[in-house]
């Protein structure tokens, strides 16, 4: 909880959690925010500020299905959110449990994993997401399936450098003569010892995940259409988007914007751990 | 020694350091005012927070960030340092005052050759040629008894021991000549061996080129070894200062008095009758260890045995890499053995596994070194202790309570149990981890260094406080420590170990008056302060 009470005192730190807060509740809600059916035809191409032929406004303009831009972009947040949420999770686990293991025991264990960790991560991740969806189909859990690949890994490493550490500490071999399970040893010693740089690498991989599920919607590889989806979206409009550039700059700002948020929250939380780690 | 002339060399009035804002105090040092004349070695000790690193840093005109000389001179050579340029203080250091640092390893750029490193205070200070800038290093390292100058010259730190190290710092140190040697804690790193022959080389560099020496230290035996004059600290201020033999043999002021009173006395404990038909509770018989670095094997432990019986002390001394903590560590079952048994109370438990292993360890505990690292700083006092009641068999809230009667058995407030490891003190903490390891009702309780790194007047209150439990719970002790004095206090029996061997094993008289090996000899002598015997003090405590 100290290390709530230190963001809320760093400007960069509150801008992202008020832009996460905003995003959920954006997603919570989009029923009710948003003006327009985002699946109805309205006006193709209509440009931002104009009316819609039943008198209600077209804020950001509709898409060259004459959908309205702003109710797509309200409700692909509740695409990006859920899927980049359910992906990061999903990476965290494994990463997380797997480099506790291998860090604790090491041996033969450890090198096995971090074979493993390593050959995934020479792999182009643009390369691993392409294989793995073009194979299995896109859809929202082959989506997961893919980001857990490619960001497992990465989590892996953060974990195991960390349980490396920690397990050569006193209090570890304090845990060991009183008969602690190895299992009690990992998740009351070592894991709270985690949490900050952890914590920092989540918002960060986030912020990456809401990219990825972007670009794999410009790709043609994220969620079927008509899901509204801020990817998908940028590639629908790209061939327009000279004469009509609202088509892709509003999805664009989307999502650096969620990302911008990710990464801000995320040096903050590093300056804490690193500032607060002893104090 | 003699002063030259009547001018002392460095003269400190009224010198006060602030601290930052939101300090425990105003002042980092307080009006402290002393005098330094030439070929004189004055020590300045006291414990952590006392500001003498502070002092000697501002005497380098170099307070460190945050702190600001706020008022008060240092003259030296009649110049007052305080109000000088930094062009002209960069002439004055490395040239007339030098410094000899804690770290030898850190001092030293683990990049450059050391005879280089050396050679480039001749560069910065003076206009030698390179070849005599080469044989002025050659002489410097033979000047510190370094062994073949040149081959030392052409190494890199790594490739020399600690002591060799410190002698390279001193030898670049003196260089130039320096009128002020400032040694900051010179031998606090060095084994104690070692630690013997660099403060003769310190002493005898100071007959042969009649510099003034500034020596900080904690280590009243070391004050015992060097010093000519004394400056005692507390809290920022010079309580008392004076000749060496009035402030160690006759001190006036009560914190100096406490201070000394605190230095363990390096006589051995009466030897009590022995009990020769209980059962020992403790009995390590053939325990071996090597570990494999870089494809060779490196013994780290070969063969030790012995017993212990019930509510006895044995104290293991030797020096770092003697394989103490190895002893520990593999009789604790930290670290498997390659051979041999470790029996308490007639269980073995190098032949144990799972859960078996699991709770015949409990017998055995640990108090660890560093108060710092050996408490989980996300857990609070009262997590960790009723944890280590509940593993030791309690139920949830009979651990609860037996956590919070341990923190009034070592000295705590029950209000601690609440608080997180990082709101105590080194002493409070070591206070928390001996509670830890009471929890489990232990029989044997291993100690590696567990006073080592506390101020002397902490050390005491803890070995006061280990001693009284002992007697209360009828505790096996096993007491690692590399100060002989500690382990005289402490100890019935005491074990030498050297490379891994115990090389000695007896009573602690038997060993500390007659002792046999060569080896126990030459820790002896080395024993920093061995001629001077803390007067016995009447204190207000």
């Amino acid at each position: 909880m100290k290390t709530f009470g230190a963001l809320l005192r760093s400007p960069s730190a509150l801008f992202g959690l008020a832009v996460a807060a905003i995003s959920l509740a954006t997603a919570l809600f989009a029923p009710i925010l948003a003006p327009h059916d985002p699946l109805r035809t309205i006006a193709p191409l209509a440009l931002p500020g104009s009316v819609a032929p039943d008198g209600s406004h077209l804020w950001l303009g509709a898409d060259f299905l004459g959908r309205d831009i702003l109710s797509r972009l309200i409700f692909g947040t509740r695409t990006v959110l859920l899927w980049s949420s359910l992906a990061t999770a999903a990476s965290f686990s494994v990463g997380v449990s797997m480099g506790l293991l291998a860090g604790y025991f090491g041996g033969k264990l450890d090198t096995a994993l971090s074979f493993i960790a390593n050959t995934l991560l020479a792999f182009p991740v643009t390369v691993l997401y392409i294989i793995i969806i073009t194979s299995f189909g896109a859809s929202g859990a082959n989506i997961v399936i893919a980001v857990t690949f490619a960001s497992a890994p990465g989590v892996f490493r953060i974990m195991r450098a960390i349980a490396l550490d920690i397990r050569n500490r006193d209090f570890v071999a304090a845990a060991i003569t009183q008969g602690e399970s190895a299992l009690a040893i990992m998740a009351r010693e070592i894991l709270p010892n985690a949490a900050t740089p952890l914590l920092a690498d989540l918002c960060l991989r986030l912020g990456y995940t809401a990219i990825t599920v972007g670009v794999l919607g410009f790709l043609g590889l994220g969620l079927p259409p008509p899901t509204p989806d801020w990817g998908g979206m940028v590639a629908e409009g790209k061939n327009m988007a000279i004469a009509f550039p609202h088509l892709v700059i509003f999805p664009c700002i989307a999502i650096s914007l969620l990302m911008l948020a990710m990464s801000l929250l995320s040096d903050s939380l590093q300056q804490i751990a690193k500032g607060g780690s002893r104090a | 020694m003699k002063a030259e002339g009547a001018a002392p060399l460095l003269r400190v009035r009224d010198l006060s350091v602030t601290l930052p804002q939101g300090a425990d105090r105003r002042f980092a040092v307080e009006e402290a005012s002393f005098e330094l004349s030439g070929g004189e070695i004055m020590c300045v000790v006291g414990e952590s927070g006392s500001g003498k690193s502070v002092l000697s840093s501002a005497i380098m005109g170099a307070a460190p960030t945050g702190l600001k000389v706020a008022s008060g001179s240092i003259l030296f050579r009649g110049e007052d340092i305080v109000r000088m340029g930094e062009a002209k203080l960069r002439k004055l250091r490395g040239n007339q005052i030098a410094m000899v640092f804690q770290e030898p390893m850190a001092a030293l750029n683990p990049a450059v050759k050391v005879g280089e490193q050396i050679e480039e205070v001749f560069t910065l200070h003076s206009r030698l040629a390179p070849r005599e800038r080469r044989e002025r290093v050659k002489a410097l390292l033979s000047d510190t008894r370094l062994p073949d100058p040149d081959r030392i010259a052409q190494s890199y730190s790594h490739q020399l021991s600690g002591g060799q190290c410190q002698r390279v710092v001193i030898a670049m140190a003196l260089a130039m000549s320096p009128a002020l040697l400032i040694a900051d804690e010179p031998t606090s790193a060095l084994d104690v061996t070692t630690q013997a022959q660099v403060l003769k080389l310190m002493r005898e560099l100071r007959d042969e080129h009649g510099h003034a020496v500034l020596f900080i230290t904690h280590d009243f035996g070391v004050v015992a070894e060097v010093a000519d004059r004394v400056a005692v600290m507390q809290a920022g201020r010079i309580v008392e200062i004076g000749d060496k033999r009035t402030v160690l043999d006759a001190p006036r002021h009560p914190y100096t008095q406490k201070l000394i009173a605190s230095v363990p006395r390096a006589e051995p404990r009466p030897a009590s009758a022995l009990k020769p038909d209980a059962e020992p509770s403790l009995v390590i018989s053939h325990l071996a260890k090597s570990y494999r670095v870089g494809g060779q094997s490196v013994t780290a432990l070969k063969d030790a045995s012995l017993a212990l019986d019930k509510g006895r002390t044995l104290g293991i001394v030797g020096e770092s890499g003697s394989g103490k903590s190895t002893l520990a560590r593999v009789a604790i079952r930290l670290t498997p053995a390659d051979r041999g048994a470790v029996r308490v109370g007639g269980v073995d438990l190098a032949k144990l596994g799972g859960k078996a292993l699991a709770r015949a360890r409990r017998k055995i505990q640990m108090i660890f070194q560093d108060p710092y690292g050996s408490l989980n700083p996300r857990h609070s006092v009262g997590a960790i202790l009723t944890r280590a009641g509940r593993l030791g068999g309690k139920p949830g809230a009979e651990a609860r309570e037996s956590a919070i009667e341990l923190l009034r058995l070592v000295g705590l407030k029950p209000e601690a149990f609440a608080r997180k490891p990082h709101e105590f003190s080194g002493g409070q903490r070591q206070r928390i981890g001996i509670a830890r390891a009471l929890a489990m009702n232990p029989e044997v309780v291993f100690a590696d260094e567990c006073v080592s790194a506390l101020d002397v007047s902490v050390q005491a209150q803890v070995l006061r406080l280990i001693a009284d439990l002992q007697a209360r719970l009828d505790l096996t002790l096993v007491f690692i420590t590399h100060d002989l004095r500690v382990a005289a206090q402490v100890s019935d029996y005491i074990a030498v170990m050297r490379q891994g061997e115990i090389v000695e094993f007896g009573g602690a008289e038997e060993v500390l008056k007659r002792p046999r090996h060569p080896y126990t000899r030459e820790l002896i002598a080395a024993a920093p302060g061995r001629n001077w015997t803390p007067p016995v003090l009447e204190t207000p405590e």
